[in-house]
Parts: C-alpha cells; sequence; structure tokens
C-alpha cells in the first residue's frame, strides 16, 4: 500500500463505466470554464471577500441555497437515470444500468436529495430571513455560520468526488447494517457516504446551536416570542430538533466506522452485534430528520398564505403551539419505520398511534392557512399557486402517511412503492414547492428584482402535473406488491405505468427553466455587484429595498427605540416583499405591529 | 380529389377514434385488473382484514380530505382579488369556534383510526397464531445471498425459491437470514417480516385458495436482490402430502457440503427440492453455528494491489 495515496490507485477511476466517465469529463470541463469565466472577469477578489469568506448571514444564505440547487441538478440526474432505467428493465430486457450502478445511484439519489439538498435549501432560507424578520444584525455566530456552511459544501463535493474517484454507497441512503459492514460492502462507497455525512452532519449540528441561540437571545428589544414571525418560530422548532438529532447520527455514524475501521462488533453479525440497534438510532435521527425540512416549510407557507392573501395569518398562536407539538412528537414515533421487525402488537400500536398523532397538528395547519385565505384578496402570483398546490397534495400525503402509520396497513406496504410514492408525495409538495414558493417570494429581497412570473407559472404546471405522473402510478404498483430499489423488474406489466413515471420526470425537468427566468426589467450590471438599496438606475426594483450588509447601516444601542423601529419596518417590508403588485385598500398592519408601534 | 380527401380524412377520424377507444379500453383494463391485484386481491384471512381496514380507513380519511381539498380551491377562487362580490376583512385573523372545529376534525379522525391501529396490531400480530382447527405446519425461512431456502422441519425436506403450502392450513413461519437483512412478504397471502441474521421472526399466513402466488424479498439486499423471487404454491393438503413424499425420494440433500455450495452469492435461482434436511440446520444459522457463508466476490475497486 501506498505511503501517501494508501488504497487509491488509477483503478478507482471509472473507465470503463461510460456513463460515469462522460458525467466526470463534462462536470470537469464545465468547472473549468466557470474558472476562466471567472478569472476573466476579475470576479475572484469580489467572490473571495463578499461570498467564500463572507459571514454574513444573508451572503451565506445565498451560498446555501446556490448549493442546494446545483445539487438538485445532480440527484434529479440520478432519479431520471432511475426512471429511466426501470423503464428498460422490465421483463427481457435488462436496461442500461449493471446493478452495482443501479444500486449506488438510488443511494446516492436519497443520500443527495435530503442532506446536500433539502437541508442546504431550507438552511440557506432560514439564514437569510431569520435575522431579517428577528431585526437583528446577524446571527449570533457569524463565522461559525459561514463554517457550517463550508463543512456542509465539502460533504457535497466529497459525494460528488465519488462519482470520478471510486465509487459511492450501494446500500441505500441509510446504510442499513450489516449490508454496509465490510463483510459485504468492501468497496470505498461506504466510507465515502460516512465521511461525507459526518463533515456536514457537525456543519448542521453548528448551524442549529447558532439559530437557537440567536432566536433564544439576539431579538430585537420588543420582538417577544409571540410577535415573532411563523417563520422564525418554524425555524427555532426546526433547530431544536436538529440540535436534539444530528448528534444521534454522528453517533450512530461514528459506531459503523469504528466496525469498518477497528474490528469493532456494533451491528456485525458477529462478535454479539445486533444491527437492530443501528436501525433504531439511524431513525432516531431519521424521523425528526423530515420534521427539520418540514417545519420550515410550513414556516414558508404561512409567510406566503398572509402575503398573497394580504392579511395577517390566521390563528397564529395556534400555529405556534401546533409548530412545538410537532416538534416534541416527531420524536416519539421512530419505530413506524419499521413495524415489520416483529417488535409485538402493544409497541407496533403505541407508535402507530403516536405516529398519527402528529397528523394532528399537520391538520390544524392546513385549515389555518385555508381560513388565511378566507376573507382575503388572494393575488394568484407564483407563491400562492405552490401553497395552493401543496394544500391539495398534502392532504393525500397525510392520508397515505396515516394509512403507513396503522402497523397492519403498514405489514403489506412497508418498504414498497407505496413508500416510495408516500414519502414523495409529502416530500415534494411539502419542502420543494415550500422551497420555490420561499425563493420567488423572497428573491426580490436578495437580488432587487422578481422573476418572471409567467414563466414561474409554466414551471409551477410542469412540477405539479410532473408530480401526479411521476408518483401516482407507484401507489398502484404498491398496491400490486411492487417493492423499492429494484434494478430489474420481472413482471412486464408493470412496463406501461413505470413509463408514465417516465414520462412525469421529463414533466419535472423543466424546472430548472425558472431558474433563468429573466428579471421583469432589464438590468445593467451585474447581479455579483454590490447594490444599493432601492437602486432605480441599475433597475432594481424600487419597492424591494435591499437590506445592506450587516442590515442597518448603524448599531444602535439595545434599548435604543430605533431598532424597534428598524425591527417593524423590516417586518413590514417582509409582509409586503412583492411589492409590485398594488396593495391592498388600506394600509395592511398586522393588529400585533400596530400595537407595538403604538407602544413604542 | 374531393372524395379522396374526405376519404382521408374519415380515415384520420377512424383512427383518431380507434386509437381512443383503444386508450380507453386500455384505461379500464388497467383500472380493473389494477384493483384485483396484490394485497388488493387477498387469498387468506390475514390479507383479508388488511386489505379491510386499508379500504375503511382510507374512506374515513377520503371523507374529510375530499370537502378540504375543494374547500380549499372553493376560499381560494372566492376571495381571490378580483372578486368585487367576496368580502375583504383584512383584520379577521383569529376565531375561537373556528379553532376548536380544526383541532376537533383531525383529533376525532386520528381517535377513530387510533381505536383501528391499536385493535389491528392486536388481532394481526404476525407471531400470533391463527384461529383454525386445523393444525398449522410449520416452514423455516432463510433468506440467502440472493434466495430463499424454505425447510420443512415436520416433513425433512427443503425448498429453494417455492413454497408448496396446503390451501386452508395456517402456516407458522420461523424466518432468519444467512447474510444480510431482507422482508419476507408474499402480497396476497398477507404481512411481511424482516429475516434478519443471528435472530428469529415469528409469522403467522394462511391461503384458503388454491393457486401460485408471487412471493419476493421487500428490504434492499444487495446487487442480486431483484432476483429474489419466489412462488407460494398452494395446492390440497392431499397434493401437499403427495408433494411432500416425492421430495423426500428426491437425490439432493442438505447437509454442510450443499449449503456451503446454496450459501454462495446467486440470483435469480431456479426451484429446487432437497429432501433429507440436517435436522436443526434452521438453529444452528440462528446460533451462527452454519456453516460460515462465503464473501462475495471479488470487487475490483475495494482493494488495491497488496503491500
Amino acid at each position: 500500500m501506498s505511503p501517501i495515496f494508501g488504497k487509491l490507485t488509477f483503478a478507482a477511476i471509472p473507465v470503463h463505466e461510460p456513463i460515469a466517465l462522460i458525467t466526470s469529463i463534462v462536470v470537469i470541463l464545465a468547472l473549468a470554464a466557470i474558472g476562466i469565466w471567472i478569472t476573466a472577469n476579475k470576479w475572484w477578489p469580489y467572490l473571495w471577500h463578499e461570498y467564500i469568506t463572507s459571514t454574513d448571514h444573508k451572503r451565506i444564505g445565498i451560498m446555501y441555497i446556490v448549493l442546494g440547487l446545483v445539487m438538485f441538478l445532480r440527484g434529479f440526474a440520478d432519479a431520471i437515470m432511475m426512471r429511466a432505467h426501470q423503464y428498460f428493465a422490465v421483463g427481457q430486457d435488462q436496461g442500461f444500468l449493471a446493478p452495482e450502478h443501479y444500486n449506488q445511484i438510488f443511494s446516492a439519489h436519497g443520500t443527495i436529495m435530503i442532506f446536500f439538498v433539502a437541508m442546504p435549501l431550507v438552511i440557506g432560507f432560514m439564514n437569510f430571513v431569520v435575522p431579517l424578520q428577528l431585526g437583528v444584525r446577524d446571527v449570533a455566530f457569524p463565522t461559525l455560520n459561514n463554517v457550517s456552511f463550508w463543512l456542509n459544501a465539502s460533504g457535497a463535493l466529497l459525494v460528488n468526488v465519488s462519482l470520478f474517484i471510486g465509487e459511492f454507497a450501494r446500500t441505500g441512503w441509510l446504510a442499513f447494517p450489516p449490508l454496509s459492514e465490510t463483510a459485504f460492502s468492501p468497496g470505498v462507497g461506504v466510507d465515502y457516504y460516512l465521511v461525507a455525512l459526518q463533515i456536514s452532519g457537525v456543519g448542521t449540528v453548528l448551524t442549529g446551536v447558532n439559530f437557537v441561540t440567536t432566536i433564544l437571545k439576539i431579538r430585537a428589544p420588543g420582538m417577544s416570542y409571540l410577535r415573532m414571525p411563523v417563520f422564525c418560530w418554524t425555524a427555532l422548532a426546526s433547530n431544536l430538533l436538529i440540535i436534539a438529532a444530528f448528534p444521534v447520527l454522528t453517533v450512530t455514524l461514528a459506531l459503523l466506522m469504528l466496525d469498518r475501521y477497528l474490528g469493532f462488533h456494533f451491528f456485525t453479525n458477529d462478535g454479539g452485534g445486533n444491527s437492530m440497534l443501528y436501525m433504531n438510532l439511524i431513525w432516531v435521527w431519521g424521523h425528526p430528520e423530515v420534521y427539520i425540512l418540514v417545519l420550515p416549510a410550513f414556516g414558508i407557507y404561512s409567510e406566503v398564505a398572509a402575503t398573497f392573501s394580504g392579511k395577517p395569518l390566521f390563528g397564529y398562536r395556534s400555529m405556534v403551539f401546533a409548530t412545538m407539538v410537532i416538534c416534541i412528537v416527531s420524536f416519539m414515533v421512530w419505530l413506524h419505520h419499521f413495524f415489520t421487525m416483529g417488535a409485538g402488537a402493544d409497541v407496533n400500536a403505541i407508535f402507530g398511534i403516536a405516529s398519527m398523532i402528529i397528523g394532528i397538528p399537520t391538520g390544524v395547519k392546513i385549515y389555518n392557512w385555508l381560513f388565511t385565505m378566507y376573507g382575503g384578496r388572494v393575488r394568484f402570483n407564483v407563491p400562492i399557486y405552490y401553497l395552493i398546490g401543496f394544500m391539495l397534495l398534502f392532504v393525500g400525503g397525510g392520508l397515505t402517511g396515516v394509512l403507513l402509520a396503522i402497523p397492519p396497513v403498514d405489514f403489506v406496504v412497508h418498504n414498497s412503492l407505496f413508500l416510495v410514492a408516500h414519502f414523495h408525495h409529502v416530500i415534494i409538495p411539502g419542502v420543494v414547492f415550500a422551497i420555490f414558493a420561499g425563493y420567488h417570494y423572497w428573491f426580490p429581497k436578495a437580488f432587487g428584482f422578481t422573476l418572471d412570473e409567467r414563466l414561474g407559472k409554466i414551471v409551477f404546471w410542469c412540477w405539479f402535473v410532473g408530480f401526479n405522473l411521476a408518483f401516482m402510478p407507484s401507489y398502484l404498483l404498491g398496491f400490486w406488491g411492487g417493492t423499492r430499489r429494484m434494478q430489474h423488474i420481472s413482471d412486464p406489466s408493470w412496463k406501461p405505468w413505470l413509463g408514465v413515471e417516465l414520462i412525469g420526470a421529463f414533466f419535472i425537468a423543466a424546472a430548472p427553466l425558472q431558474f433563468r427566468g429573466p428579471p421583469r426589467r432589464p438590468r445593467r450590471g451585474s447581479l455579483l455587484a454590490p447594490q444599493a438599496e432601492g437602486d432605480r438606475a441599475r433597475g432594481t426594483h424600487p419597492g424591494a429595498r435591499l437590506p445592506a450588509h450587516r442590515n442597518a447601516g448603524e448599531y444602535p444601542d439595545r434599548r435604543d427605540r430605533r431598532l424597534l423601529q428598524f425591527a417593524l419596518r423590516v417586518r413590514h417590508h417582509l409582509v409586503h416583499l412583492v411589492a409590485r403588485h398594488p396593495r391592498p385598500g388600506r394600509r395592511l398592519r398586522s393588529v400585533r405591529v400596530v400595537r407595538v408601534a403604538r407602544r413604542a | 380529389m374531393n372524395s379522396t380527401a374526405w376519404h382521408s380524412q374519415a380515415t384520420r377520424s377512424r383512427s383518431l377514434r380507434h386509437a381512443l377507444s383503444r386508450a380507453s379500453a386500455f384505461a379500464i383494463l388497467a383500472l380493473t385488473t389494477g384493483c384485483n391485484r396484490g394485497i388488493l386481491d387477498p387469498v387468506g384471512p390475514v390479507a383479508s382484514a388488511e386489505k379491510t381496514i386499508l379500504i375503511n380507513s382510507t374512506a374515513i380519511m377520503l371523507a374529510i380530505i375530499i370537502p378540504t381539498m375543494i374547500a380549499t380551491v372553493a376560499v381560494a377562487f372566492w376571495f381571490r382579488r378580483g372578486n368585487a362580490k367576496a368580502t375583504y376583512r383584512p383584520d379577521w385573523e383569529y376565531s375561537g369556534a373556528i379553532e376548536l372545529v380544526v383541532w376537533a376534525i383531525p383529533a376525532l379522525t386520528i381517535m377513530l383510526l387510533g381505536g383501528i391501529a391499536w385493535i389491528g396490531s392486536h388481532q394481526l400480530e404476525p407471531s400470533r397464531a391463527l384461529a383454525s382447527k386445523i393444525k398449522p405446519i410449520n416452514v423455516e425461512v432463510v433468506s440467502m445471498d440472493w434466495k430463499w431456502l424454505f425447510i420443512y422441519p415436520d416433513q425433512g425436506i427443503a425448498t429453494v425459491n417455492q413454497l408448496v403450502v396446503p390451501a386452508g392450513t395456517p402456516i407458522s413461519f420461523r424466518l432468519t437470514s444467512a447474510t444480510v437483512w431482507n422482508v419476507f412478504f408474499v402480497p396476497q397471502m398477507g404481512s411481511m417480516i424482516y429475516t434478519m441474521p443471528r435472530m428469529a421472526t415469528r409469522l403467522n399466513l394462511q391461503a384458503d385458495r388454491q393457486g401460485v402466488f408471487p412471493g419476493r424479498s421487500a428490504h434492499f439486499s444487495g446487487d442480486g436482490f431483484p432476483g429474489m423471487e419466489f412462488n407460494v404454491n398452494s395446492v390440497t393438503p392431499q397434493q401437499f402430502a403427495a408433494w411432500a413424499a416425492n421430495a423426500r425420494g428426491s437425490a439432493q440433500v442438505l447437509d454442510a457440503r450443499s449449503y456451503t455450495q446454496l450459501a454462495k452469492p446467486s440470483s435469480y435461482v431456479k426451484p429446487m427440492i432437497y429432501s433429507n434436511v440436517a435436522p436443526g440446520l434452521f438453529d444452528a444459522i440462528v446460533s451462527g453455528r452454519a456453516p460460515p457463508t462465503p464473501q462475495l466476490p471479488h470487487n475490483p475497486q475495494a482493494e488495491g494491489p497488496a503491500g
């Protein structure tokens, strides 16, 4: 073994796999082209000082969102390869991916979409929005915030390197032992998985500490808990979950690392190991993880519902309470991921009922958004499309979720395509739609111009139709007894439905168009150049005030009334963010804000 | 020329109609055959009960969510900005009565479904013996890389990727795995359960109907996973007895040597029958005393050159 490169040899380069090789070459060329472009424009110093080393929460938020969107392309490429392969791997046909390649792709798809797409996007929105809503200069630990981002980005980079050097895990996105132990996965794939998640996991824990501290300790004076916008509440709940859950992930993966590298026996078949322990531990993290993602998404929907209905959020206190109930109960339901382990009727029933209880506050939220629109003047901009699309789809995803929480039903649909349909049915409308809604909603706050509405609506319909085509047939296939993670399907009668799903995936492929959307007014100057507030000359939107670096020109004394005024102004602007649409007839203020202002 | 144009138009519309009728025929066929397969076509008491719970729970929830979906669209549409008839109430942000109702609707639904879950979990607990006057037959299931070994301890025989059972007789399964986790699942017979190395799970199922029911592993277990398919042949008790007697005369014996041979990784394995199974093989596998299973084939990416 080489003292420098260890086990690494040229054999790790996938010269024998054309798909991986061509992808590698294309990605390297694209990166080189971007590098040359940046160098030619002399943007490196600007990027270095204003983004890469920035401790400004808005810049870091934007970097998170860029990371999430780039990784979204990778995760989606995996998805479309799986769909295409499955369509061509029915009956006599063998498709175009060998099992060892297909298994890497579905493992990478799950890992990337959760850890390096959904997490950076959600954390990006929290970074950008929470300090503005709280009326503070920045998060509690700005430098740590930058470190968190780069830890996450390093993890993402490592996952992508596995495409070019070596291989990725072939064990599914949670790497269950004993399959992920060296006895059954001797390759470097699981090592990539473990190291990438450990690095990004540390970054996520630091983010959690940072945001909980920010929200609990450094709100602007007068910004009491029950005056915080609901997005801040959901961010608080999400970050509390991060602090509680991510250390469990770190420890679980560390135990697996000890097994793999030092010959321990935590989860092995021999030596007294117990793989059921891993299953429990990973889902103790894994179930709260979905609420870490979906709670801030609910926060985005709450902001969107209020703004575009021209009304305050209906039942604010109820929403806050529902958020915190979900936060707590989500830690008591992990066992529903393995009812079929044979834990016994009492255990299964208790965890099943606990899981259903989460449906209650979630249902309340749906009704509260509904009543927020009731009596409002609903402006049909892109974010409200996503909100309504979400409300229509999410109740269906909730239905199938409650079905899965009933143990005797789970006994026949566990691990099936029904399950795959269910979690895409909640995570795409629940999280992905919220991200797009928030993207359209807050984009002017970040860059000073609104995104194209027409294109945004086209993309919404692509997602809406594409989602239904791509995942509804899976419910049916699940009823047929269809299992997930199948590299080959024996039953030819699946083929038409897999074809429908593939067409759905192509509909969704229209999504990247969104990010080429031209601004409503032509811009002069570069997107990367620093933007002054309401700079009309450069075509930025006059209504959208861009918060400056550190958010305020001067930082008043903590007891200074001006800070309160500032906080209220920021909140006011966020409420009326998409300002190019005429505001409702009267000047709108929520009762709470008026009360605060009067007191001030 | 006119008539030709008319003709081609007629042909086009006829072919369009033809295509439409074919598409609708496909849709009807897909729906009728689609809803009478897998877990929706149960063949035993467990699967029937589970299907009933599935359908009832879905109906209960649809009664709530369909009105909610309609209300969502209706409210958003009626209160659109351009609708002068809609009343704008910009300060209406709380109503105690509505709060009570919106908490009560999901809570009552979940109480009802929670009751179903509690009773269903206990009645359909996989380890619970089925109520029947007929003595159950015992089957020991071992998932291997990547095939299923079914041991009939009472008959002293074993099969691979083929499970023959007498119709109308409860089957009492004990299950384990020789390598990694899998799930034993026959959709038409009901409950699935994990097979886990060094542990034994229990499952009780029954097929009331004769026929061939596909089964497979439902938990990803490695590269050969798609090939972990088997069929359940449900036959009359007489046919089962005859089949078992015939199997005992089979030439293949399941001993340490043939077990080691069988344990080598392979996928899409054709059904096999073994006579004369070494007694206690299942317990030996559970306790790790069985011949060790060979490792995965050499992976070129896994190891660099020695040194």
